[in-house]
């Protein structure tokens, strides 16, 4: 007993002591799954402060905040919506930033299907092709305008899938059920390279650059581990880790 | 046309469509199934009624999720579909409509036993004393005997599948006059910040469910215990 009441105030001390570190909930969009896991656990060694993270759609994520979801900061997959968030007060000021510029990439699991210059899109015999919801995902959009820019469009249409997400669409041609198809490059990147299979890595000026913003919200005002992981966001470290996973800035 | 598009209009005709043929499909392949499960003494019963079962238990994401994998290029569904000549299901209308069967299947086999077993066996051995043939006999003493609870398997099904979302959004791709359907179709407006076009789909969705619930509820007060 005696033990056990000491083990408690020696916790009871710890916490107290570490009562100066912060929590913060962030909304993480889906395709930054992974290296925003690696950052969290760097930012926590750093820093003290301790990021929990929710990860989905960023769609979603702006229905939920709007609903007074407790979020404090939104690592959102594109730029409006954080630009929208802050148009209707939601968000804290001078905290949007971009912290991740992504690229796509027309990737299939079959090693040698994918040419490097994508002419595949032209000469391939394949049946359906994937990529996500162009109105949903930034990322299906930055497809979209590809195939416009190729005057594929119209051509490749009726062999179109559309995946919800980003995600979804991966899983499409990574069960093979799409021979190929347009999806982020940190999805089949690792440790900066191609992990499986043939990809073609889309020219940036093909389509308009996809910005991945970040923002504090009203809620997490004067959150001091929202304002540190904004800071640590923009640091060396976490964007050698960011880097490496594929994304530019 | 009532604040919905021209693709809200194709994905409901697709969702009747698509519920409607599950419907038929089930019943067909739910009465002998359902027969069986209430009348049979084998010790299959009960591992054949637990798969059964199965779907009111699991996530649709999961049946979705390996109906994508099994029925795939490269799962045992898809070489099988393959070898048929029908190419692999995933993103076709026949592959919602499987993955439907499935995702339904308790909804029609379990009213359809319960009847089937409330009735006893009583009806069938009178009529076999009076020589009808067993197929016979099941047809004209059993079938009418048992037509609440057809009655209640249709519409259960039907109202079911119309309801059905993970299942779709994993295998459907959203093709529009293809695979999307009134529950994606929501989804997608939801997540596109449509929330107009949402509220008029999600709005028709409650109606519609709440209207079919009655509608059962009433039919049960007529005959007592068809309700699973």
């Amino acid at each position: 007993m005696k033990k056990l009441l000491r083990t408690a105030a020696a916790l009871f001390l710890l916490a107290t002591s570490a009562s100066h570190a912060a929590e913060v909930t962030v909304a993480v969009a889906a395709n930054f799954t992974a290296p925003m896991q690696k950052i969290a656990a760097a930012f926590t060694q750093d820093t003290g402060h301790t990021a929990t993270l929710a990860f989905g759609s960023t769609g979603k994520f702006y229905a939920q905040i709007k609903s007074g979801a407790p979020f404090q900061m939104l690592l959102a997959a594109d730029d409006e919506t954080p630009a929208k968030l802050e148009k209707e007060g939601l968000t804290v000021a001078n905290t949007r930033f971009t912290y991740a510029t992504g690229r796509l990439v027309l990737w299939s699991k079959q090693a040698g299907l994918v040419d490097d210059k994508g002419d595949v899109l032209r000469t391939g015999s394949f049946t359906h092709i994937a990529l996500a919801d162009p109105k949903l995902a930034p990322y299906g959009a930055a497809a979209v305008e590809t195939l416009d820019k190729l005057g594929l469009t119209q051509t490749l249409k009726p062999r179109m899938v559309q995946g919800e997400s980003i995600g979804q669409a991966y899983q499409f041609v990574a069960t093979g059920n799409a021979a190929l198809g347009f999806v982020a490059l940190s999805q089949v990147m690792v440790d900066g390279r191609i992990a499986e299979g043939s990809a073609w890595v889309v020219p940036a000026n093909l389509h308009s650059t996809i910005k991945q913003d970040s923002v504090v919200l009203a809620t997490g005002k004067d959150n001091p581990a929202a304002t540190a992981l904004t800071a640590y966001l923009k640091g060396d470290k976490a964007r050698a880790i960011i880097r490496s996973y594929g994304y530019e800035f | 046309m009532l604040g919905l598009s021209a693709s809200d209009w194709g994905a409901i005709r697709l969702t009747l469509e698509l519920a409607s043929l599950t419907t038929l499909l089930l019943l067909l392949l739910a009465t002998p199934l359902a027969w069986w499960l209430a009348r049979t003494t084998s010790r299959w019963r009960a591992p054949v009624g637990a798969v059964v079962a199965l779907p009111l238990v699991l996530p649709p994401t999961v049946l979705g999720f390996y109906l994508l994998i099994t029925l795939g290029p490269l799962g045992p569904g898809g070489q099988f579909t393959q070898w048929l000549g029908l190419g692999p299901l995933p993103f076709t209308f026949g592959g919602l409509l499987l993955g439907s069967v499935i995702y339904s299947l308790p909804f029609a086999v379990q009213p359809l036993q319960n009847a089937f077993a409330a009735m006893g066996t009583r009806p069938m051995e009178v009529a076999a004393t009076l020589r009808a043939r067993p197929f016979d006999a099941f047809v004209s003493v059993a079938l009418p005997l048992a037509r609440p609870g057809f009655l209640t398997a249709a519409i259960l099904t039907f109202a079911h599948t119309v309801g059905e979302f993970g299942v779709v959004l994993m295998l459907g791709g959203n093709i529009p006059g293809k695979t999307s359907v009134v529950s994606t179709q929501i989804y997608g407006h939801v997540e596109a910040m449509e929330y107009a076009q949402a509220h008029w789909l999600a709005g028709g969705m409650v109606l519609f469910a709440f209207v079919v619930l009655l509608g059962l509820g009433l039919l049960n007060r007529r005959n007592v215990g068809v309700m699973p």
